[in-house]
């Protein structure tokens, strides 16, 4: 790949300035008026603060299903038959019994998965798509993509929660002395982290350079 | 337009590549295998083509589809107390849930733990396959790479190791647990992942798709004011 216009004279050219529109998914420029990639046959986007609609939307999904996530049990633990006791654990629940446990590390690794990663990524994607297509320095248009790919490699990670349900429920079926039971938080975290990675795949890096000064990368 | 003879056509997009990440506009070139194209602007990675990347991109997929196979069908992890004892593959997991109000969740679970990655190495190896040996394409040999792709941030094998190691804590108090195989399968699943993540140049792919013939595959779709 080569640059298009090598003496750094000009601003950076882009297929918007040129009229002319990317495949977000493989990459091909078809003129503007396309609707389709003929390559890859994604439908061709323009990079326009439009399509911040869909991003907010899967954001507000997606911080709805985290409430009830955190009020209602994770998972319940029943041993011997209810009569050693009936525990329900919430997330948080489950990451102060860790601790009790004595097993730190785990209990950080849960409470970074299931608490700040998601928060994190509330916020970071509601600031991203607030200052989208803003004026910014080059700077700043570094730093804000560095944050969305940030968010988009660790939005899955919020998953081992919910996967640690999954296993403990379909495992620690012992009949009598102890079972575990999935609470309904589990669906709710996972529909919520699912609605957020799609929050942050809706949302389209190429709005972060929109607003920056026409100027070349050399300033 | 007079640019055309430099290999590119400013009207058309023809021979030009955006930056998925910025839209800053770059003229394709061949690259020798080795080499790594970066955006000018924000410095994503615009195409790193391997040699022999195809084949290997191959091979690691049919691996990652025999250690999936294993991973459904031997025991995942064993766990006994009190004599009372419980060794469940995945596949029984499945079973056991086969009825409730969980069904959703465990079908979805079982789906990004198991059902997408063995899918992206099947729309993997049906993409690349006749490309490696030089044959043009199969049918639909876009649409299936661009599934693959879709279903990337979906397939979730090594948060699932991640997810079981949380799992073994928790449950260590309470009964005594070992690993089946299945467990080693989906660990060394995370490595496949990692060398055909090396390997993976969706760029180069997306050219030897197109310069394998399938240029027109959307074509009628796609123009409204083209004739023909």
């Amino acid at each position: 790949m080569s640059v298009l216009d090598p003496d750094h004279a000009g601003p950076v050219p882009t297929a918007h300035r040129a009229g002319l529109i990317g495949c977000h998914s493989c990459g091909r420029v078809w003129p503007a008026e396309h609707q389709r990639c003929n390559r890859c046959g994604a439908h061709l986007k323009p990079p326009d603060r439009r399509g911040l609609q869909a991003v907010w939307a899967w954001w507000l999904a997606g911080l709805i299903a985290y409430i009830p996530a955190n009020v209602f049990p994770m998972m319940r633990t029943q041993t011997f038959a209810g009569l050693a006791g009936n525990s329900e654990a919430t997330i948080i629940g489950g990451v102060i019994e860790l601790i009790h446990h004595g097993s730190y590390d785990i209990a950080i690794i849960v409470f970074v998965a299931s608490i700040i990663v998601p928060v994190g990524k509330f916020i970071a994607i509601a600031w991203l798509a607030t200052v989208a297509g803003r004026p910014a320095t080059i700077e700043q248009a570094h730093m804000r993509l560095k944050v969305y790919e940030v968010v988009e490699f660790i939005g899955r990670w919020s998953m081992i929660d919910v996967f640690v349900v999954a296993i403990l429920s379909a495992l620690v079926q012992l009949g009598f002395v102890a079972s575990i039971h999935p609470g309904p938080a589990a669906v709710s975290f996972a529909v919520s982290v699912a609605f957020t990675m799609l929050s942050a795949q809706s949302f389209d890096a190429r709005l972060i350079w929109r607003g920056l000064p026409l100027r070349s990368k050399s300033d | 337009m007079d640019d055309r003879e430099q290999g590119y056509d400013l009207s058309t997009g023809q021979g030009l590549i955006a930056c998925p990440r910025c839209d800053a506009l770059h003229v394709e070139e061949e690259m020798d295998p080795g080499e790594t194209a970066r955006c000018i602007r924000c410095a994503s990675v615009l195409a790193k083509p391997r040699d022999g990347a195809f084949a290997q991109l191959i091979a690691l997929s049919f691996t990652s589809m025999v250690l999936l196979v294993g991973a459904v069908f031997f025991p995942f992890l064993e766990v006994s107390t009190m004599g009372f004892g419980n060794a469940s593959s995945l596949f029984d997991v499945a079973l056991a849930f086969a009825e409730g109000v969980l069904l959703p969740l465990v079908l979805a679970v079982l789906a990004m733990i198991i059902g997408l990655p063995i899918a992206r190495a099947f729309l993997l190896v049906y993409t690349l396959a006749p490309l490696a040996q030089g044959r043009a394409p199969y049918r639909h040999a876009a649409r299936a790479f661009r599934w693959s792709e879709i279903m990337r941030p979906w397939s979730m094998a090594e948060i699932f190791v991640i997810g079981t190691a949380v799992a073994l804590v928790k449950v260590a108090g309470l009964a005594t647990v070992q690993l089946g195989p299945a467990f080693w399968a989906f660990c060394a699943l995370i490595f496949v992942n990692l060398a055909s993540r090396a390997f993976m140049c969706q760029t180069s792919i997306w050219d030897a798709i197109e310069d394998a013939g399938l240029r027109t595959e959307f074509d009628d779709a796609s123009r409204p004011e083209a004739g023909g």
